[in-house]
């Protein structure tokens, strides 16, 4: 689809930095994510883990 | 520490529950008439189950009142356990339930009469869409009163799912709702052309990925622990399951927009953000499913669980296909053929509904305090809703593999295999058949499963309030020291929201800016002028009777298309087009170059005689017959049509409302005189028929380009053949061009 806007995304100034700032947020959020994941407490998790198991 | 005695509110789930299970029963009947109708178009025997009006029924009905009721009732069950309280307000409950029906209710009181905004899963009228946004409101506001009171710290994983489901679905259903009223049940849609669908496709890849995805997977972290009686698999994998999916789901937009002039890294990251989405979507399938590891013995006995695996299962394979058919080669031959909507009912059949009948196993004995009247009715209903999927999606998928590499056939001569498009759809008519049949064991399965719920809810006894207690929760906000911001947020609601509402912000925005820079930079031809008064209100015709359900106007740039339909699209062809009516599927062909002077034009009495009965003119159309159409057009509204539309940036001149209908008539009576000369048997013409506007609008389209020496601008675009590189693809792209 879309074939007829060749050019006019590229024609918005400044436009090449916007895959490297996606990359760059991406980067950050997933190493930011992945840090805070395997630092968490492990016996805080089991509890959270069983919060479904634990109503009755 | 003081224990608090209180009690869950099950009357509420229990009236969610009745409405999902009636619902989608009659929504997956709508779906079946649907189905027959592409089998025997005599079905359409009235205008208000005509296949262009009952389609949209059908996919409101599933998607909103059958998932939609789905959700509700699993959140309002789950959420009061998670947080050991009950529901914020009862009242708001009831608000949120009648409300709901209500809205399904308009629904079904206005598809069927052809209110409709002509978008796609988007097509209820705006006094219903401000209804949709008040009862979501009342949701929300149920949801975060209910969590602000909880007497359980931390928020389990579920209630993010449900959390992140009410803002971004807030956030999809407003921008997508612009629209224009100019009566109680007709608005234009604020957005044009171009722009218009790139809104569109943003919500609606968005609210499959918020409506049908994400509050199931919130149920999923839930119910599938409780059914296998052990915790998840992995509750780390389950905070990253929830971030990257929320966060890259929103970024996989432009895969809507393949083999567009979209820059190269815009096409590429919608790609790449797409097969990104595979490796969450898998994490919280494979999370699900290890779930059962060391339990698997039980879901041979356990039914809940048997539903919950094969829905899961069907996520998987669906998240793993969407990728796949968001690759330029794959969609090369998928778009606008079955293929999606197997791919569609893979999900909808397989993840929605077979999970959504696991939670119904599940909780009408826990509500009734009894246990499954017959398992041996649920298991048939397991095996017929299993194979009825398999006897539904295979032979579509096939048909869509057939039409697609049908269109795409080429003599050695260079001319189109099958040039006529009803020989491509002839050869469907096997498989439309199979899919009819499947689709009918899918919906008598879910009639077992009501008679065997409704029999153990006569057996048992409705506990309509739950006794539960818990300590009270001393100041939820306090941490301790040195813990993780995740920790933190957890237990802060409020800012929970707000963190989910960025990231899912950061995509959408990067998606929407460059969308509307877009519609700022569409190049215009100067050709193309607004329609005549008589060719809007033919074109308001054409999305009352839902012509954009079986036909695109969208001609992509490839060989075969070019042939079969003509010159390519251009963007600046759509600029006066609120809505844009682009389309999805090709039941039948393209009409983008259906007006005058393209190749595919037909005389005005063809079009006559075939919207009466298209099978008098195309021997062995499944095109509904139109003969209401022959009544009179209603021009009471032309005049703030021609205003609104000039409100929304069209350029009709200052007064031109005065005019509008003296135009109309005088383009009316030429149509009229065309249709009796061309053929002087038609007796029964007027010009004042709705026919007649219909046939403007139908002669008008993609019409423009062909005025001679108006056209500035159009950049020629290289055709595009990524397969079978070895044809030529010497299609003369320049000959619009001065």
């Amino acid at each position: 689809m879309l074939t007829f806007i060749k050019g006019h995304l590229s024609s918005i100034s400044g436009i090449e930095i916007f895959p490297i700032i996606s990359l760059l947020i991406f980067f950050t959020f997933f190493v930011g994510l992945g840090i805070y994941v395997f630092r968490t407490d492990r016996k805080k998790i089991e509890e959270i883990k069983r919060i479904p198991l634990d109503e009755e | 520490m003081q224990v608090e005695k209180f009690s869950y509110d099950n009357k509420i789930v229990r009236l969610f529950l009745i409405a999902t299970i009636s619902w989608g029963i009659i929504g997956m009947l709508v779906g079946l008439i649907a189905a027959c109708e592409l089998i025997w178009p005599e079905l359409n025997f009235t205008r208000y189950i005509s296949f262009g009006r009952l389609r949209p029924l059908h996919t409101n009905a599933v998607i909103f009142a059958f998932v939609g009721n789905g959700i509700f009732a699993g959140v309002y069950y789950s959420l009061q356990r998670l947080l050991k309280a009950r529901m914020f307000s009862d009242a708001l409950s009831k608000i949120n339930f009648w409300g709901w029906q209500l809205i399904i209710l308009s629904a079904v009181l206005t598809l069927p009469f052809g209110y409709t905004t002509g978008k796609e899963y988007a097509e209820l009228e705006w006094p219903i869409d401000i209804a949709i946004t008040l009862m979501w409101l009342a949701f929300g506001i149920n949801l975060f009163g209910t969590i602000l009171k909880r007497r359980v710290k931390h928020m389990y994983v579920a209630i993010w799912f449900y959390i992140a489901t009410f803002v971004t679905v807030a956030v999809l259903h407003i921008v997508n709702s612009f629209e224009f009223p100019i009566s109680f049940f007709k608005s234009y849609s604020w957005y044009a052309g171009v722009q218009d669908a790139l809104v569109q496709w943003w919500y609606g890849h968005n609210a499959v990925a918020f409506f049908l995805t994400t509050p199931y997977l919130g149920l999923m972290y839930y119910f599938v622990p409780k059914a296998a009686n052990r915790p998840v698999y992995s509750y780390r994998l389950s905070i990253i399951h929830f971030w990257s999916l929320i966060f890259i789901y929103i970024w996989a937009g432009p895969h809507h927009l393949l083999y567009s002039s979209l820059p190269d890294w815009a096409q590429s990251l919608g790609v790449v953000f797409s097969i990104m989405l595979l490796f969450p979507s898998w994490g919280g399938m494979l999370n699900g499913l290890l779930t059962l590891r060391g339990a698997w013995d039980k879901v041979r006995d356990d039914v809940v669980l048997k539903f919950m695996v094969v829905a899961i299962t069907c996520y998987g394979m669906v998240t793993f296909e969407g990728p796949m058919l968001s690759l330029k080669n794959v969609n090369w031959i998928s778009h606008f053929t079955d293929w999606t909507i197997a791919h569609v009912h893979v999900g909808g059949l397989g993840w929605n509904g077979m999970f959504t009948f696991g939670m119904a196993y599940y909780l009408v004995p826990k509500l009734w305090r009894t246990t499954l009247y017959s398992k041996s009715l649920a298991n048939t209903h397991f095996w017929i809703a299993t194979l009825g999927i398999i006897l539904w999606v295979i032979p579509m998928y096939w048909a869509g593999f057939t039409q697609g590499l049908m269109w795409k056939d080429f003599n050695p001569d260079g001319s189109l295999a099958h040039p006529n498009f009803l020989e491509t759809l002839n050869q469907l008519r096997p498989y439309f058949m199979l899919r009819a049949i499947g689709g009918a064991m899918f919906i008598a399965g879910a009639v077992i499963m009501a008679y065997n719920l409704i029999k153990t809810a006569k057996q048992g006894n409705f506990l309509a309030e739950e006794a539960a207690e818990a300590p009270a929760l001393v100041n939820p906000k306090q941490g301790h020291k040195g813990e993780h911001w995740h920790s933190a947020i957890e237990r802060r609601p409020m800012r929970f929201l707000l963190f989910a509402l960025i990231v899912i912000l950061i995509g959408g925005l990067i998606e929407l800016v460059p969308t509307f820079m877009v519609g700022s930079n569409v190049p215009k031809i100067s050709s193309v002028e607004p329609y005549t008064p008589l060719e809007l209100e033919g074109r308001d015709i054409y999305i009352r009777e839902g012509c954009y359900n079986c036909h695109s106007q969208w001609v992509r740039p490839f060989r075969d298309e070019v042939k079969r339909y003509g010159e390519y699209s251009k963007s600046g062809e759509f600029i006066y087009d609120h809505p844009f009516q682009w389309g999805s599927k090709r039941t039948g062909p393209d009409l983008h170059r259906s007006g005058r002077g393209n190749g595919m034009n037909k005389p005005e009495s063809w079009h006559y005689k075939h919207m009466i009965d298209p099978r008098i003119v195309s021997e062995g159309s499944i095109m509904p017959a139109y003969p209401w159409l022959m009544e009179k057009l209603d021009v009471s509204h032309t005049k703030d049509k021609i205003s609104a539309m000039r409100s929304l940036g069209v350029p009709y001149p200052d007064g031109y409302e005065e005019q509008a209908l003296e135009d109309l008539n005088k383009q009316a009576q030429e149509i009229y005189e065309a249709i009796i000369t061309q053929d002087p048997e038609i007796k029964n013409a007027r010009p004042d028929m709705e026919l007649i506007a219909m046939i403007a609008y139908l002669e008008r389209l993609g019409s423009d380009i062909h005025k001679a020496n108006k056209v500035e601008e159009i950049e020629t675009v290289e055709i595009v053949e990524p397969i079978d590189t070895a044809k030529t693809t010497a299609v003369d792209t320049t000959k619009i061009q001065n």
